[in-house]
């Protein structure tokens, strides 16, 4: 299976744990990434206001890169950059009166013009759909045997419900991926509660009232881990840890993995492509006590 | 608080640009009070989520420009999600943020945070906190 892979820009920095992890554990199942030429950025955000059409052009032109690829279909890890591609999508879709005005905005530059007709992917939905959980269980070498697991959406993959890939209030594919990974997957009431995502820029004492509630939830329902697949919430979860301890002194610290990290895992990828030195909260030492690593 | 209302606020323009901005019809909430129950973010509200829509109802523009309802609100969509009447409340707080910042009436002073502010969180929070909080 061949796939073209849309990664954003911060599986290019802050976030190359996702990147590096999910690349080694989809070669471990056979398919074949192929980066997205010229990709710029998402938008990051989905424009809410009805005549803010500007901020569609962005997310529209990097779907032209897709078509200019010669596919119609292209994954996503980022929820955000999933999120802002798929609803810029479905808002040109159902409008061809935007569309028109973004194709002919774009026109001078671009040759291809957009009709609507790529499909955005999330990799857990491509894991989900295309390559399916049992066959990921087969290919299974190193189980995540007695790890207590819960599974964070936050809210991009789930909200809105048109655009979300699982039930919106309650998503279990990360749930059933853990499980089929031989782990011991944890659920908990917190798990698509918002971590107060850009909040962190400006107001940091707001995300960390929020990691307490969220963490603390996780922990009290058994997690010795909380997998995230959203690299905002990753940082917020894990680096606003510090000012979550200084605010709650009964907070305890807990490691935060991308799913893919624990999916590498299992899937026997070395331990480099787990850039396990990029986590605020260590997860070594645990994962060692598992003997995971 | 004390809040007047009258039939000017009620007709001004501001509701309909309100209305046209988010996408919404304002009067089909009938102020059940679900958005504010889930909504994660109303202990740090000055005005909860199910009052901004009826404050907006009602064209009480001062009150809601001088919120910071509106900046808490991180578009996480629970609200919408829960809606019984189909109202997007994100949309209304987009709009009215979108009025401010139309002004140039910025919320996020990039120029006052230091370079660890602005060096330590991912690009995706720079961006969409620069998209969200600046003209």
């Amino acid at each position: 299976m061949k796939i073209s892979y849309y990664p954003g820009c911060t599986l290019k920095n802050n976030a190359k744990n996702f990147e590096d992890s999910t690349l080694c554990a989809l070669k471990s199942l056979g398919v074949e990434v192929v980066e997205l030429p010229r990709w710029n950025c998402c938008g990051t955000v989905f424009s809410l206001a009805t005549d803010d059409l500007i901020h569609h052009v962005a997310p529209i032109r990097n779907l032209i890169r897709v078509k200019e690829s010669n596919t119609n279909k292209v994954m996503t890890l980022c929820a955000m950059c999933y999120n802002t591609l798929k609803r810029a999508n479905e808002r040109v879709k159902a409008d061809a009166e935007s569309l028109d005005k973004i194709n002919k905005f774009m026109a001078p530059r671009e040759k291809v013009e957009y009709t609507g007709d790529v499909k955005i992917l999330h990799l857990l939905e491509l894991l989900r759909d295309e390559i399916k959980l049992e066959n990921i269980a087969k290919k299974v070498v190193k189980p995540l045997k007695n790890l207590k697991i819960a599974s964070y959406y936050g809210c991009l993959l789930v909200r809105p419900k048109e655009i979300g890939l699982d039930d919106v209030e309650n998503p279990v594919v990360l749930e059933n991926l853990m499980n089929a990974l031989g782990a011991k997957a944890v659920d908990f009431p917190y798990k698509t509660e918002c971590c107060a995502a850009y909040q962190t820029v400006d107001k940091p004492e707001v995300v960390a009232d929020r990691t307490y509630h969220i963490l603390t939830s996780a922990q009290t329902h058994g997690a010795e881990v909380v997998s995230v697949s959203c690299p905002l919430c990753a940082f917020n979860l894990d680096q606003r840890q510090r000012e979550t301890v200084q605010k709650y002194l009964d907070f305890r610290n807990i490691p935060i993995l991308y799913f893919t990290q624990l999916l590498a895992i299992a899937l026997g990828c070395p331990e480099e492509s787990l850039r396990l030195d990029l986590h605020y909260i260590d997860p070594r030492p645990l994962l060692k006590q598992k003997a995971l690593i | 608080m004390r809040i007047n209302i009258s039939r000017r606020k009620i007709k001004d323009t501001f509701v309909a640009k309100v209305e046209e901005l988010s996408g919404q019809n304002l009067l089909a909430c009938y102020q059940c009070g679900k958005c504010s129950a889930g909504c994660p973010a109303v202990s740090q509200m000055d005005i909860l989520p199910n009052q901004v829509i009826r404050f907006a109802q009602l064209g009480l523009q001062d009150e809601l420009l001088h919120s910071n309802s509106i900046w808490i609100c991180a578009s996480c969509m629970t609200c919408n999600a829960r809606c019984p009447k189909g109202v997007n409340i994100a949309e209304v707080m987009e709009a009215l943020r979108q009025i401010l910042l139309r002004k140039r009436e910025d919320h996020l002073k990039v120029q006052k945070l230091s370079d660890s502010e602005k060096g330590d969180v991912p690009p995706i929070a720079m961006i969409s906190s620069m998209r969200k909080f600046t003209s």
